[in-house]
């Protein structure tokens, strides 16, 4: 297992994930602030894919309405911080528990449907909540112009309102979540949601808890999914339905399915082409969907497993340097 | 006569208007290979799965080790003490041998959200714990070679092999074959009757549900016939083969009868 075919790659991994996080570090001082904010965008949609990732990658569960737990977050922070003046710094774990908190409501109804049927139900609740934030509720959401005013983060006296700030910051938390990730998929944890992924009846009948876990699964990655809410709203100071819809849940969903399921660099790498390829083709713009829907299907025939595949897809590696 | 280990009492359960399994009967002595043989269609893979608790019985009640299990979830089952294998293959495909039998251990660990994140020593120990049952399963059936292999690149009798050593890591006292020895050679077959005659004496009790007679025959210490989801014999096998409800159920008592014989 990879406790021993690992010994040897390790040390190079290492290097090389060492060397280029060193670039991370350093580049918000040698690119612009057009730049920094770029990759900040970037960060926010890594943090999204990871969170999507747990549900569609590890579990399998296919949520095509992700956006709404974002939004959750998102919403969460703005109208804290703009009706009850709560910092914001504050806000951004209480979004996270928030957004879990409506996870688990929302999908405990629903999460003994399977495949195709748990899609639909999730772009549902998308869009109901979409809708809803457009409605007003109580005059808390703002309806269509949504919540103005969001107040950046304080942290003692240094305000986090520059590009580089919230580079920083969403360096962090990405990082952190990227740790606990790594932790939770080599636990009984994360196996038991690749178990459940593999083959649902046989994981229930090894014992494992298979409703829970989907849960537990669900509310993690709606969390994860609210703190990235919370830093997008913190960075726009106003957020609207319109940054919340269908297509974003698509976007999403694409990044996990293009990296490649249960894969973290997969994520990042689904992230960069989602956000980069677009910017590219900005020339051909009427063109752009018609490209992209290509390039999608050319993908899906010749490399299903997505473009930085999870391990396992590779294990004929490891298993000669193990014997 | 030993002491039950399963006790399966007045169970009955329907699909739609399809009486599957009809006031059935019978239990496992402890510490025996004990099989459940009927022709197709009698409701053997039925009471295996109302045992297992993938399906819930109508009327009737299961006993297990003294408890009663009627109706349970499928995990709470497991951890009772019941392992069980399925008759259409069903592995973890795209994980590893290794991984695949660590899925055993599922329910004789603990470690959770906060744990795993935070990869306390107690996490730490248990990884190893499953790491070193996982490693003696598929020691126990010859597999541990195969490690790191997916299961999906194993032949059709390593996968058979690979499911028995999972089922073995949930540490259980009763273990269900779900038809073991379908789509093995002989070579295989032989083996696969030793290791069930090895787990056997180590302690675990042994359903099996099998098709092939010299099977049955030849490691069963007590078997169940069903047919038409009613029990029609329980007992010895030398008690079984004079049976003669048991013969006219297998053989036919008219020559239409017999044709199902040949479908197998």
């Amino acid at each position: 297992m990879e406790m021993v075919s690992e010994a040897k790659e390790l040390p190079r991994r290492r290097l090389i994930y060492g060397v280029l996080y060193l670039l991370l570090l350093i580049f918000p001082f040698k690119a612009g602030p057009y730049w920094t904010d770029v990759a900040t965008f970037f960060g926010i949609y890594v943090l999204l894919g990871l969170s999507l990732n747990i549900i569609v990658g590890e579990v399998g569960l296919f949520n095509m309405g992700h956006a709404a737990f974002y939004a959750l977050g998102a919403y969460t922070t703005g109208i804290l911080n703009t009706v009850w003046g709560i910092p914001t710094i504050w806000l951004l774990p209480v979004s996270g528990l928030v957004a879990g908190g409506f996870g688990y409501i929302l999908t405990r109804p629903i999460i003994h449907l399977r495949g195709d049927y748990l899609l639909i139900v999730t772009i549902g609740l998308n869009e109901i909540l979409r809708i809803t934030l457009i409605n007003d509720p109580w005059g808390l959401t703002g309806g269509p112009n949504g919540v103005l005013g969001i107040k950046r983060m304080r942290l003692g006296s240094l305000v986090i309102n520059r590009p580089i700030h919230f580079y920083f910051l969403v360096l962090i938390v990405t990082t952190l979540v990227v740790v606990v990730l790594l932790r939770l998929q080599r636990s009984r944890i994360g196996r038991a949601w690749n178990y459940i992924r593999e083959d649902e009846v046989a994981a229930e009948a090894m014992g494992i808890d298979v409703r829970s876990m989907k849960l537990l699964a669900f509310v993690l990655g709606a969390a994860l999914a609210g703190i990235a809410g919370s830093i997008y709203a913190t960075k726009m100071m106003i957020i609207s339905p319109e940054s919340f819809t269908f297509w974003e849940s698509i976007v999403l969903f694409t990044i996990v399915i293009l990296g490649g399921m249960g894969s973290i660099p997969g994520v990042i790498v689904g992230s960069a082409v989602m956000m980069v390829l677009p910017e590219l083709l900005r020339d051909f713009m009427q063109y752009r969907m018609l490209f992209f829907g290509a390039a999608m299907v050319v993908m899906m025939v010749f490399r299903p497993q997505g473009l930085w595949p999870s391990k396992r897809w590779q294990l004929e590696m490891g298993r000669e340097t193990e014997e | 006569m030993e002491q039950p280990l399963l006790q399966v009492i007045g169970v009955r359960k329907a699909f739609g208007g399809l009486l599957a399994v009809n006031d059935v009967d019978f239990w496992v002595p402890e510490g025996q290979i004990a099989s459940l043989i009927g022709p197709n269609g009698a409701g053997k893979t039925t009471v295996f799965n109302l045992i297992t608790g993938i399906e819930s019985p109508d009327a009737g009640k299961i006993m297990f080790a003294g408890r009663d299990i009627t109706g349970c979830p499928p995990h709470v089952i497991t951890r009772a003490g019941i392992a069980r294998t399925f008759q259409t293959l069903r592995l973890f495909p795209n994980l590893t041998c290794l991984e695949n039998v660590m899925a055993g251990q599922h329910v004789r660990t603990k470690a959770g959200l906060f744990s795993s994140v935070l990869r306390t020593s107690r996490q730490q120990e248990e990884e190893r714990r499953i790491y070193e049952a996982a490693r003696r399963c598929l020691d126990k059936v010859g597999l541990w070679h195969l490690r790191a292999e997916l299961a999906k690149n194993l032949s059709y009798g390593d996968q058979r092999l690979l499911e028995i050593a999972r089922a073995l890591a949930t540490e259980p006292s009763l273990l269900i074959l779900d038809e073991p020895a379908s789509g093995l050679n002989n070579v295989e077959t032989a083996r696969l009757m030793d290791l069930i005659r090895q787990i056997r004496d180590e302690g675990i009790t042994i359903l099996l549900i099998e098709h092939d007679m010299d099977v049955v025959m030849g490691i069963s210490e007590w078997i169940t016939v069903l047919d038409n989801g009613r029990k029609i014999g329980q007992g010895t096998p030398e008690d079984i083969q004079e049976n003669e409800e048991v013969i006219v159920a297998y053989l036919g008592k008219e020559e239409e009868d017999f044709s199902w014989n040949s479908c197998n």
